[in-house]
């Protein structure tokens, strides 16, 4: 079985749960240090983060850039909005295509499980459309994009 | 028949994907689809062209309206992309879990 699931909920929201075998310290820290994130938030092989700024207190900046081998590239950029050490962080993040997309309103969960982590995130757009059209983008980024199946979607 | 070539290229644009995932959600007039996007007529009916041509979406005639729905190529286009996307998720996962187990031997390591 698959160790991440993905859902959709409502007309608004996507919700992606994973489990990791390490405590909740160690996947917070993992989500709010720079240097950690740039090992591992990169979507499809072959994409780099040169840029990450991820400022972990209220208010604190966050901006993200990825570039491929073939110079294509994009940047999140975003806020957080609240954070509980090593349980709960919220944060605000908007794509910029160029263009920026509505903001997407991320609560991320850590609660212990056995000797590891279950994570829950949930993503909350401001309307169906977003949401539909925050999939469809999510290709290139493959990251708080669609996890749907189709038949959800219908 | 439609190329997967020809699909490919259609679902490169992100307003072309846009429209896809609203049609997969059901049928849709061009103005239902043009609004969201905030662009013009003419410039949605472009996409829904290109997509047309590349076999994902079909139209259909009611009086004036011409609603577009997804083709069954259209069906099998999101699916795989939506397959990407989970398989590009999981990918981020997969990294975590090794950034994570280097983490705890470095914690192990500093304790030595």
């Amino acid at each position: 079985m698959s160790k991440m699931t993905l859902k959709t909920e409502g007309d608004t929201q996507v919700i992606v749960t994973r489990r990791f075998t390490a405590p909740p310290e160690a996947v917070y820290r993992a989500h709010t240090d720079p240097k950690l994130i740039q090992k591992w938030l990169l979507g499809p092989e072959g994409w780099t983060m040169p840029v990450c700024i991820n400022e972990a207190k209220p208010g604190g900046k966050i901006r993200y850039e990825w570039t491929n081998a073939k110079g294509h590239g994009f940047h999140v950029t975003g806020e957080y909005v609240e954070l509980e050490p090593y349980t709960k962080i919220v944060h605000i993040e908007r794509m910029h295509m160029p263009d920026a997309t509505p903001d997407n309103r991320i609560e991320t969960r850590f609660v212990a499980d056995g000797n590891g982590t279950l994570m829950t995130m949930r993503m909350t757009l401001p309307d169906a459309q977003t949401r539909a059209a925050m999939l469809a983008t999510g290709m290139e980024r493959g990251m708080e994009a669609s996890y749907l199946r189709l038949e959800e979607m219908i | 028949m439609n190329s997967l070539d020809a699909a490919f290229s259609a679902l490169a644009d992100p307003t072309r994907r846009a429209i896809l995932a609203r049609l997969a959600k059901g049928e849709a007039t061009v103005n239902e689809l043009a609004e969201p996007f905030e662009m013009t007529q003419p410039a949605i009916s472009q996409h829904l062209k290109v997509l047309e041509d590349a076999g994902l979406i079909v139209r259909r005639v009611e009086g004036t309206k011409r609603p577009r729905r997804l083709a069954k190529a259209g069906i099998e286009a999101m699916d795989q992309w939506l397959a990407m996307l989970r398989k590009a998720l999981a990918k981020n996962y997969d990294r975590l879990d090794e950034v994570l187990a280097g983490m705890e031997k470095h914690k192990r390591g500093e304790k030595r």
